[in-house]
């Protein structure tokens, strides 16, 4: 389990890692938190020819507000700095919520958000919770940056918009509307472990108490994650009692996702921890939404 | 004897170099010019090999050599069989099939060696593997085991007529006659499937030929260093004396490490004298999981008959058992298996057919357990299901069925893992059970507190299971203890150490025998050239065997000691007492002389040693059981379940354990957690998921899911019977692997009462929640 040779490039500048990228093109890699790409180096799964490193370079690591009251988070930020911080907490309570449930402490101490995002894992649980929040993410290559929807971002399993000479370099959450509620909810074999079905939940109620919009959001059941989108137009405009979640659980665990079997989990057993975490998810983020959760 | 330490629960010797990094590993070792192994492995489970070009390998800049068994010549030879098979039971047969250092025509599971590069550095061989071509032609792999049996079954070794590979029947009383007057009869398949010993440290070796000294160092991670050098030896043509293999400190064994001669400790010695330079090979994670031995995978049909009132008449047993591919260790495991079927119970017959099976999967040795859970949950099974058929409580059945403390020696009249009739020394199961159901307050849980949880619609259940486990075999151990003149002890044994704490469970005796501190005992194992008689460490026997060989060395140095302390302080020898380092005339403290100083009187540089004794303060001694000592045990447990999603989480966990004397709780609770650990891993987590070609698809710790401490209970309480075995005399029983035996079916139990109202039987083992939700929820599928 060792890997097969490389060139190594520390550049301490996002255009310097841009250059580098154009140059080697398909053969280079970025290293982020090295968290995926160094096991699937050592594995010699990957087998890049170049690495170039995003670690010095410290202007892609941040946490920052935005005008809007949503978020800015640079490329290289750790899982771990996410997990502790307050505006996280403040204005993303879904990702604050989630990041405990990603990997062990040691390995949120090096993965990073855009390494995350750029890796794509069906099982990782932050993309799931971008499509929750309608993340945006901004691109950079040579020629300038380009901004993604979350919706446009994920185009497979490990597969993203990003080319080979682009890097993410931010990801932006938008505000969070009044009378939101949140819930993010996973089911492991054991706690680190990526999770057989999770799920990220964010609702918002209208003067009425009533829905006025859903978004649930699975991972672990295809190639990429996957929004109920039946599930949340059941939703919309009813008052979300616990009937209209159980069914709105229902549809999205028979007709929103269509999961696989692995040894881990029949697509039969992944249905029902669908259903199951979504019932829950949806009762707690309503629940929050009111202010009484 | 004093009993200062016996029993003691004082803190390990070894961990303040454990703890601080100070502690050799055979990884530390690093000899200037030392070169680096990495194997080709087959990708295949079973395949001819039609040819393997190393030409491109061996041209790659820092490549020193590659090697394929042709390369070998007549160095190239199946491995010895290890365990032979018992003789003289009737309609019995054994196929020895050993395993090769290299494949040559065919490969027969998927990681056994085909080339070996040996570079500069493990890197560079690494990336020579990429270069060797094989030609391959598939065949049709055999990895079920009933399939394997099937008439058109593809042959795991084309000179035999079956993958049959052994057939043992064995008998006590008449089963037929039993069943005929039976009330009840209950008939069932079980299937275990294989886990991994999964040790923290793989398999590593440095191998090293000094061409000038003659001598050839190898430093291993094995569990049985002395018959490692001695086979070494032999295939080598060097003398006994010219092999010196070192067992450092080692991550964990659990049994794999006692499989001798891996491919890799074969090749490294035969290429390091070779190439005149050392070799060091680490066996990486993903190596682990096709390279080294597994266990557990057998397919049990059993029955039971009893009376209505619960009293087994008699047991019969048909199983298959996973072999893999070669058979090197013999009928240990499935012997094992077959003899724990009739657990602690009083057993009036037992018919039982062994059916060994070859695969195109890993080879099966002992892990931890080593065939006991199989045969422990068989028994326990079939025990719960009369249990509920008879509506007889599940504790009460046992009780009616067990041995009474006065059936021992309780001779089982069948044949064991170590060829003798299958005798019980000593035990109180009764005892054990009660203070069990006790400790987990049973009455009071199913009469008070599961009916009110059940009543809010919660899903917890009880278990409760008891066990034997058989240690402490022969053949025997020796040791050597000497005092120094520093007045510190030094004690030297064969076999090697994995963690048990025998640094200081070995120093405990002898502080006892010699009247020193604990921590003056300084305790050298598995190191042949301290010492180089004895077996190793296997079927939890340290603490027994190799225990009494070193009590029974201390005290001939307890009589030297006094011979010649009587001389000097001028007083018999009954008046001497031995404490604080010292020998004292009882009551006259200032008669006294320090023991270092004693010992350099007994290694005189002047005059004359008398004739008949020896010099030093010095004894060495063995020790050899007349059968092997059987503990014993209880563990109960509570656990929920969650319906909705079938994750099960264990609320209470409790041991009550009978291994005879204790030498140091604090060691032996260790080696308890120990075993839950992994009896809860084999229950609920560990499987290796082989597909129909004997492809292993999870081969690596994302997939192979080992218990952490996080998913351990939050609490194993233990609690202690003692009842010392009279065929040794410290009186201990092993208790190494007693931890993992009982826990499956301790854990079938418990799930099965949780979710009592999902007419829910469990009859395999492990079981993911994915597997529970497929029994609850889809029957018939
Ligand atoms: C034992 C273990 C358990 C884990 N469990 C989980 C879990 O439960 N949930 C989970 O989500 N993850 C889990 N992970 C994965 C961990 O969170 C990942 O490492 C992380 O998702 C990837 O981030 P990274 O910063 O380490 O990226 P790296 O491993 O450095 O890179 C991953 C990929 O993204 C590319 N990349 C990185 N940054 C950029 C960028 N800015 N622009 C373009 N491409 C880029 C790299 O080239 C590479 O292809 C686990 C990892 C381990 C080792």
């Amino acid at each position: 389990m060792k890997p097969a040779a490389f060139d190594y490039y520390a550049p301490s500048t996002t255009e310097e890692a841009l250059a580098y990228l154009d140059q080697f093109g398909y053969d280079a890699k970025p290293l982020a938190g090295g968290q995926s790409l160094i096991p699937t180096m050592n594995f010699r799964l990957a087998q890049p020819s170049v690495l170039v490193d995003l670690n010095p370079i410290v202007d892609l690591s941040y946490i920052r507000p935005h005008e809007d009251g949503g978020l800015l988070l640079g490329a290289m930020t750790r899982a771990s700095q996410v997990e502790r911080d307050p505006l996280v907490a403040e204005r993303a309570p879904l990702v604050h919520e989630t990041m405990p449930s990603i990997a062990h402490p040691q390995i949120r101490n090096r993965s990073t958000m855009g390494g995350t995002m750029a890796h794509a894992d069906p099982a990782a649980e932050l993309p799931a919770v971008a499509i929750a929040l309608n993340a945006q993410f901004r691109i950079r290559g040579q020629a300038g940056d380009r901004w993604v929807s979350v919706d446009e971002f994920f185009l497979g399993m490990f597969m993203t918009v990003i080319e080979p000479s682009e890097l993410l370099v931010e990801v932006r959450l938008p505000p969070m509307p009044p009378r939101s509620g949140w819930c993010f909810r996973e089911i492991a074999r054991r706690h680190g472990d990526y999770a057989l079905v999770g799920v990220a939940a964010m609702v918002t109620l209208d003067g009425g108490n009533q829905c006025d919009q859903a978004r649930l959001v699975f991972l672990s059941v295809e190639d990429r994650p996957v929004p109920a989108r039946r599930a949340a137009e059941m939703l919309q405009g009813q008052t979300p009692t616990a009937e209209a979640i159980q069914a709105a659980a229902e549809t999205a665990a028979t007709e929103d996702i269509d999961p696989g079997s692995d040894i881990h989990a029949s697509a039969s057993y992944r249905r029902q921890l669908a259903k199951v975490l979504a019932r829950q998810a949806l009762t707690q983020a309503f629940a929050r939404a009111r202010g009484v959760a | 004897m004093t009993k200062k330490y016996l029993g003691q629960r004082i803190t390990r010797n070894e961990d303040p170099r454990m703890l601080t990094g100070q502690a050799l590993f055979v990884d530390d070792v690093e000899i200037p010019g030392m070169l680096h192994a990495a194997f080709l492995r087959s990708d295949y489970a079973h395949a001819r090999i039609l040819s393997i070009d190393v030409s491109a390998a061996c041209n790659r800049p820092g490549v020193v050599a590659v090697y394929t068994a042709e390369d070998m010549g007549d160095f190239w030879k199946p491995g010895p069989l290890l365990v032979p098979a018992p003789r003289g039971i009737e309609g019995a047969f054994f196929h020895a099939r050993t395993q090769i250092p290299m494949a040559r025509d065919k490969v027969r599971h998927v990681g056994e060696p085909m080339a070996v590069v040996i570079g500069e550095s493990r890197y560079l061989a690494e990336d020579a593997l990429a270069d060797i071509v094989v030609d391959l032609e598939p065949l049709e792999a055999v990895a079920d085991l009933e399939r394997a049996l099937d008439p058109d079954a593809p042959l795991v070794h084309d000179d035999m007529e079956s993958n049959l590979g052994s057939f043992v029947p064995q008998r006590k009383g008449d089963y037929e006659a039993a069943r005929e007057q039976a009330d009840l009869v209950i008939q069932r398949r079980i299937v275990i499937d294989r886990g991994a010993a999964a040790a923290m440290e793989n398999r590593v070796l440095v191998a090293h030929w000094d061409a000038k000294s003659q001598e050839m160092t190898i430093w291993d991670t094995t569990q049985a260093p002395i018959p490692l050098r001695n086979g070494l030896a032999g295939m080598l043509g060097l003398a006994e004396h010219q092999v010196r293999v070192i067992a450092p400190f080692i991550g964990g064994a659990f049994g794999p490490k006692i499989m001798m001669f891996q491919p890799e400790e074969v090749l490294l010695p035969w290429a390091t004298m070779k190439l005149n330079r050392p070799i060091k090979w680490i066996e990486d994670r993903r190596e682990n999981f096709v390279a080294t031995t597994q266990e557990r995978g057998q397919i049990h049909d059993a029955e039971s008959a009893l009376t209505k009132d619960g009293h087994i008449l008699g047991v019969k047993d048909v199983f298959l058992h996973d072999s893999g591919a070669y058979d090197p260790y013999g009928l240990t495991v499935p012997l094992n298996s077959q003899n724990h079927v009739m657990g602690c119970y009083d057993i009036p017959s037992y018919y039982s057919e062994l059916k060994m099976v070859f695969t195109n999967k890993m080879i099966v040795t002992p892990v931890r357990g080593a065939g006991r859970p199989q045969g422990i949950f068989v028994i326990e099974r079939l025990l719960d299901i009369a249990a509920k058929e008879l509506d007889i409580d599940r504790a009460e059945l046992r009780r009616r069925n067990n041995l009474q403390p006065d059936a021992f020696p309780h001779n089982h009249k069948i044949i064991d893992q170590a060829f003798a009739e299958f005798v019980i020394d000593s035990g109180n199961y009764p005892a054990t059970l009660a203070r069990a159901l006790d400790m987990i307050e049973y009455e009071k849980f199913i009469k008070e507190e599961q009916p009110a949880l059940r009543a809010e619609g919660r899903h917890v259940g009880i278990g409760v299971v008891a066990f034997i486990e058989t240690t402490g075999v022969g053949p025997y151990e020796g040791a050597r203890v000497t005092i120094e003149a520093s007045g510190k002890v030094s004690v030297a044994t064969g076999v090697g150490t994995q963690g048990q704490g025998h640094f200081t469970a070995f120093a405990q005796i002898v502080a006892d025998q010699l009247g020193v501190d604990v921590r003056d005992v300084h305790v050298v194992t598995g190191d042949t050239a301290h010492f180089h008689w004895g077996t190793g460490t296997f079927a939890s026997r340290g603490a027994v065997v190799a225990a009494n060989a070193i009590n029974a060395a201390a005290k001939g140095v307890r009589v030297k000691v006094l011979k010649l302390a009587s001389k000097v302080l001028g007083a018999p020898e009954e008046e001497l007492e031995l404490a604080d380092g010292m020998v004292r005339v009882a009551d006259i403290p200032d008669q006294s002389i320090g023991l270092g100083e004693l010992a350099v009187l007994a290694n005189p540089m002047r005059g004359a040693v008398e004739p008949g004794s020896e010099p030093g303060l010095e004894a060495t001694d063995y020790f050899g059981p007349q059968y092997g000592a059987t503990a014993n045990g209880t563990h109960a447990m509570i656990l929920e379940v969650d319906v909705e999603t079938m994750m099960v989480e264990i609320k209470r966990y409790v041991v009550v354990e009978d291994c005879g004397t204790i030498i140091n709780p604090l060691i032996l609770e260790g080696q308890v957690h120990g075993g839950v650990s992994l009896g809860i891993g084999n229950s609920y987590y560990e499987q290796l998921v082989y597909d129909d070609n004997g492809q292993l698809l999870n081969g690596s710790f994302m997939d192979y899911l080992i218990p952490r401490s996080t998913d351990m209970p939050p609490r194993i309480e233990i609690g202690h019977e003692v009842t010392p075995s009279p065929l040794n005399p410290l009186g201990t029983k092993g208790a190494g692997e007693a931890g993992a035996i009982p826990v499956p079916s301790l854990f079938a139990q418990a799930v099965e009462d949780a979710l009592y109202d999902y007419d829910l039987e469990v009859l395999e083992m492990p079981l993911s929640p994915n597997r529970l939700f497929e029994l609850c929820y889809q029957k018939g599928s």
